[in-house]
């Protein structure tokens, strides 16, 4: 039996549009509807997966972040996962958390909790960053499944149909190993209102970097946040001749 | 109508509430909407009938469920899989 380790990130819910502030720090995160990145909805529920199917003897969901992510751990539990753990960070160490110093902290906790397989979602919606499993897999030293539609385990290996360019590849991976969860994979459930309740119950450990010994001291600065360019105005040409000049004067033919 | 049923009518409309936060259209249009379809039923005392509506409620319940679900589904899609594979 594995025990299962799952990622999940809190971010601006994939259905809110997303505002710059005005003096370019960042983006407006405050009154605004936040929920589970996505991708790692797929991830928790692909460990869900594996413990109904008896593979999995015990899930643990992480989230970095400040207080609120407690609300991402909660939906977490309230799929499927047993125990939460809230990494606390907060203020100007939280707005420049690098996926390395997250896959410093979840391979620490990988490795305190005894943990086989680590899934995490392959990216988050916000920083779209897609660096957390392969950094974990390498802090690690364990064998990575990055972008997988399929995965199956057998005796101490797994095997993982990855999504690549234009098709699928199929690997063997020796146990213990990074998974990061591709669209694909699954369709992640619903979290119930009774399950949301029974929820409440499960344990969630609260914990800091420090306690991890995880030096998350910002090193970079954010110089300016912009809203990507709006699409020009298209125009309507009168004839066919036109087209071709004003082609030719774009350098398309 | 029995008391098992009844408690079984209001979590199937505690349940729905929940589920009505997310909608597109906004909570309040959802939650007046799903008030007039129970207060419409509310004489009812057949206890067949009224299970058949429980019936409904559920079916409803993972309609809704598997709309966001395809909604979210479908948006992921388009924002990072646009190459028409």
């Amino acid at each position: 039996m594995a025990r299962v380790l799952v990622g999940v990130k809190r971010v601006i819910d994939y259905a809110v549009k997303i505002r710059v502030k005005p003096d370019k720090s960042g983006v407006v995160t405050d009154g605004v509807k936040h929920s589970m990145n996505p991708f790692d909805e797929i991830a928790v529920e692909e460990a869900v997966k594996l413990k109904e199917k008896k593979i999995a003897s015990e899930i643990i969901a992480v989230s970095c972040g400040p207080a609120q992510s407690q609300e991402v751990l909660r939906t977490a539990l309230a799929m499927g996962v047993d125990k939460g753990i809230h990494v606390e960070v907060t203020g100007p160490e939280y707005e420049t958390l690098q996926p390395i110093h997250v896959s410093k902290i979840l391979a620490k906790i990988a490795q305190n909790e005894k943990i086989d397989i680590v899934i995490v979602g392959k990216q988050a919606i916000d920083d779209d960053c897609n660096q957390t499993a392969q950094m974990t897999a390498g802090v690690l030293d364990w064998s990575q499944a990055t972008f997988a539609s399929k995965v199956e385990k057998g005796d101490n290996e797994i095997t993982v149909t990855r999504e690549v360019d234009g098709g699928l590849e199929v690997i063997k991976s020796k146990l213990p190993a990074v998974i990061s969860a591709d669209l694909r994979l699954n369709e992640p459930r619903y979290a119930t209102l009774p399950n949301i309740m029974k929820a409440k119950k499960k344990p969630i450990q609260k914990l800091t970097p420090k306690d991890l010994g995880v030096d998350v001291t910002p090193r970079i600065k954010v110089v300016s946040v912009e809203d990507p360019p709006t699409r020009q105005a298209g125009q309507i040409v009168p004839d066919v001749d036109t087209l071709i000049g004003k082609l030719k004067e774009g350098g398309h033919c | 109508m029995s008391s098992a049923q009844r408690s079984r009518v209001i979590n199937l409309y505690k349940t729905l509430l929940h589920l009505g936060k997310d909608w597109p259209a906004g909570y309040e249009l959802f939650r007046s909407r799903l008030h007039g379809a129970f207060l419409k039923n509310r004489a009812e005392t057949d206890g067949e009938k009224v299970e058949k509506m429980i019936k409904h409620g559920e079916f409803v319940t993972k309609e809704v469920e598997a709309l966001y679900m395809l909604k979210k589904y479908r948006t992921m899609k388009r924002r990072y899989y646009n190459d028409n594979s």
